[in-house]
């Protein structure tokens, strides 16, 4: 699937709840789904600034596709990163630096996530984008 | 004393919902809410007296100094001050500390010590971080248990000679925890050294008496005792206010300007350069007059019983850890729930309607000591109820339940 065929998909997703605690329970749920890490990357140098929580992001280039990987130690926040590795893992470099991020508007990720986390948010969703970008030049 | 129901519906605020559920406001160590005798105030000064202070001969502008001196005068009988100009006003306790801090740099040389506690925010280490750095000066530490009180043997050992200052709160913001102050006060003053207590977290709840406690500074902010943001009280000791240097120059603040030689204003001037805020200044007399309607005693009965209740309620949610145990506490309780963020309970309590405070809460030292990421931090006033302990008790509940 497209970046963009997946972020409609995720939109979809989160209009099936008319609640905003429906959504956290399913965010919740995906955290706690989202796969392990390997705990060589839980360093310092993969945490992402600007998060209340920690948030550690990990990348690899497999095949000409960024591979990406997280965790944090909130649940929630965890989902979130959730959200977007499913939106832009497995897709190339000048795919995921092209990608609109409207969906997580559209979502209302960020007007109901606090200030702070929606910093963290805006942090994620950058350091993502750099990580493509530093594969970008690997593949040219 | 006023029916606690009665008292809640003297904040306008408290009467709404968030995200569709009743607000119970648990966030007050934060700041507190507003009664509608303070905001009237605020809406009256602007209406009626508003004018720039200790300036004009015209009529407003005398009746907008007599109403913001009338307010010193308010602050000096509530602490017990011995002058009324031992009383400035501030932008609140940081600015309060600050202004100490920059007074002392030309009193301190290289090794001279300066002694805070584990338990300070971040507004009572990092001034005097600074002020070491200016001048050589080394920080101490006095360290606390596991219960979040201080250790006062270790205290006795810190304190010597070279100790020139000692900077302590009067009440942790993080764990409720109510230090022994006077003991501090007393201790300190064998060894000469000055004393400043960061009564931020206090002073809504403790009737400070200045004199009695012999603190050479006592500091707040009023948005903490149900006045307005952006102002506050350093109460200093005429002695050290006259020593210490201005802290910020412009006008009001001057006697004479040439441009070879200013002299300063008398107190409390000296320390009050520029326009104030007048209508928190004024207002912040509103407010203490409140509280003293209210009446201390009251306040107190009504938090302890709130403390005691909570504390019961919460400790029978399974996996639920209060930090900060301390034999004297105030109506604050930080508490973690066993495989939690409290980031994760706090955002779900939110959209229960419940407000509390997560996070390191400007205390990172004492979640390092405890090696927790942060807390849940409720904190009440004299207006909460036994219900709004029942609403964040259900909440909580709900959110382990999502969480777990």
């Amino acid at each position: 699937m497209t970046i963009n065929e997946i972020q409609e998909e995720l939109v979809e997703e989160f209009s099936m709840f008319d609640d905003w605690m429906d959504r956290y329970e399913y965010m919740i749920e995906l955290g706690k789904s989202l796969p392990q890490i390997e705990t060589r990357y839980k360093i310092d140098e993969n945490l992402i600034k600007g998060c209340q929580s920690k948030v550690w992001l990990h990348a690899e280039l497999n095949e000409g596709k960024v591979v990406y990987t997280a965790d944090s130690d909130a649940i929630i926040t965890k989902g979130i990163v959730s959200i977007l590795i499913r939106a832009f893992t497995n897709q190339s470099p000048s795919e995921i630096l092209n990608a609109n991020t409207d969906f997580i508007d559209e979502i209302g990720l960020k007007e109901h996530l606090s200030p702070t986390r929606a910093n963290g948010l805006v942090s994620m969703v950058k350091q993502i984008k750099m990580y493509a970008i530093a594969f970008q030049t690997q593949v040219n | 004393m006023q029916e606690v129901t009665n008292i809640k519906s003297d904040f306008p605020i408290l009467n709404q919902q968030v995200n569709g559920k009743p607000l119970v406001y648990l966030d007050n160590g934060a700041s507190s809410q507003k009664p509608k005798v303070v905001i009237d105030a605020i809406a009256k000064y602007y209406t009626e007296i508003n004018a720039n202070i200790h300036r004009g001969v015209h009529t407003l502008s005398q009746k907008a100094t007599d109403a913001y001196e009338a307010a010193r005068k308010k602050l000096q009988v509530h602490f017990n001050a011995k002058y009324d100009y031992e009383i400035l006003f501030t932008k609140g306790t940081t600015d309060g500390i600050n202004l100490v801090a920059n007074g002392f740099t030309s009193f301190l040389n290289e090794g001279d010590e300066i002694i805070i506690s584990h338990l300070e925010h971040h507004s009572n280490i990092v001034p005097w971080q600074m002020l070491c750095e200016r001048t050589g000066a080394v920080l101490k530490v006095i360290p606390m248990n596991e219960n979040g009180e201080l250790v006062m043997a270790a205290y006795d050992e810190l304190l010597s000679d070279k100790t020139k200052l000692v900077a302590v709160n009067h009440i942790s913001n993080a764990l409720g925890t109510i230090n022994p102050i006077k003991k501090i006060i007393d201790k300190a003053h064998k060894f000469n050294a000055a004393v400043l207590i960061d009564g931020a977290q206090a002073a809504p709840h403790i009737k400070a008496d200045v004199q009695a406690l012999n603190c050479d500074f006592y500091i707040c902010s009023a948005h903490k005792m149900c006045g307005p943001t952006g102002v506050g009280m350093l109460y200093g000791k005429e002695a050290w206010l006259r020593k210490l240097p201005p802290y910020q120059g412009g006008g009001e603040m001057i006697k004479e300007v040439s441009f070879e030689k200013t002299t300063y204003a008398d107190l409390p001037h000296k320390f009050e350069a520029g326009t104030p805020n007048i209508a928190g200044g004024i207002v912040f007399g509103v407010a203490i007059d409140y509280l003293n309607k209210v009446g201390f005693d009251s306040i107190q009965q009504q938090e302890k019983e709130l403390l005691n209740y909570a504390t019961t309620e919460l400790l029978k949610i399974e996996g639920l850890k209060i930090i900060g145990t301390a034999k004297e506490k105030t109506s604050v309780i930080s508490f973690n729930i066993e495989g939690c963020h409290p980031y994760d309970i706090g955002t779900i309590v939110d959209k229960l309607g419940v407000a509390v405070r997560t996070g390191h809460h400007c205390t990172q030292p004492i979640m390092q000591f405890f090696n927790i990421p942060g807390t849940i931090r409720a904190s009440f006033m004299f207006y909460n109820t036994k219900e709004d302990v029942d609403a964040l008790v259900v909440a909580v509940k709900k959110a382990k339940m999502m969480l777990l």
